[in-house]
């Protein structure tokens, strides 16, 4: 989970969050890290240009990108 | 007779020099526009983490926004939607464009594409200020004082204002100047004539061309 907090802190460009201050069941939306709409696009698109991984269905979204852990589940479910 | 309108306050950030109602607050000479912007933001303690997702014009409009209206503008005596702003610059939004489509050679980055239009600076300041008025982003070759001028005080005698930000954000690459006004009818003690030549020929300042 540490490379994939790595790759969302420069993904979304948040430097002024640390990648290990993310916590790994931390909400990545709104109340938790504060990320928004145009943000879960960019986590598409991490999950594509790192993994390999197309997010068809829309609606795993809220699901898949709720935290670091869900999506680091979530990518694993998909590899293997 | 028109009403006389004023300038209270006025911000500019060139050269890598930040400045306020022409006194030098800030300088970080020999660093490249992004790292610039940033030291900025860092210098004067700023706490909206939301900064460091804009794109460059954001970055140099919201801050030079920020350190014109702070303790210079007393946003509670008016309406939301009668203070509106009316920008204008010569490149649009062409440094972000240029980015988004490197983007889009690989992957398209909608982080970055959502930048690409001048005006969403507007929108950042608005949304930070709780503005609700007329909006305007004009792409002029060079600032067209007259214009800028001569529309401001045309929006203030209709009534559509009571009060605005009027001025020049540029940014192309690591060339950039802001320069703002706030537009009043009401004076201060510091206050100038919003005129043509107190825009054209601000004191202290060059002619805002870059």
């Amino acid at each position: 989970m540490t490379d994939l907090k790595r790759q969302i802190v420069e993904q979304l460009n948040l430097q002024h969050v640390k990648p290990e201050d993310i916590g790994d069941d931390q909400p990545l939306f709104v109340e938790g890290l504060g990320l928004d709409s145009i943000d879960a696009l960019e986590l598409i698109v991490l999950l594509q240009q790192q993994y390999n991984i197309k997010l068809n269905n829309a609606e795993d979204g809220p699901k898949v990108f709720q935290t670091v852990r869900t999506m680091a589940d979530y990518i694993k479910k998909q590899q293997s | 007779m028109t009403e006389p309108l004023y300038i209270t306050a006025s911000c500019s950030i060139a050269e890598n020099v930040v400045a306020k109602d022409n006194k030098i607050l800030f300088a970080n000479k020999g660093t490249a526009a992004q790292p610039f912007l940033v030291s900025v933001y860092e210098h004067f303690a700023f706490n909206y983490p939301r900064f460091y997702k804009m794109d460059n014009l954001c970055k140099l409009g919201w801050l030079a926004a920020e350190i014109l209206l702070d303790q210079s503008f007393d946003k509670t005596i008016y309406d939301p939607g009668d203070v509106g702003l009316l920008i204008a610059n010569r490149s649009s939004s062409l440094d972000t464009d240029i980015r988004y489509f490197e983007t889009v050679k690989t992957m398209a980055s909608p982080a970055l594409f959502v930048y690409t239009l001048p005006n969403i600076v507007l929108g950042e300041i608005c949304i930070r200020h709780h503005f609700k008025g007329e909006n305007d982003f004009f792409i002029f070759d060079q600032f067209e004082a007259g214009f800028m001028h001569q529309y401001t005080a045309h929006l203030f005698a209709t009534g559509a204002l009571q009060a605005g930000i009027c001025g020049w954000l540029e940014i192309m690459g690591n060339n950039f100047n802001a320069r703002l006004w706030m537009v009043e009818k009401k004076t201060s003690p510091n206050a100038v004539l919003f005129t043509e030549e107190n825009i054209h020929h601000p004191p202290g300042q060059p002619y805002p061309t870059d």
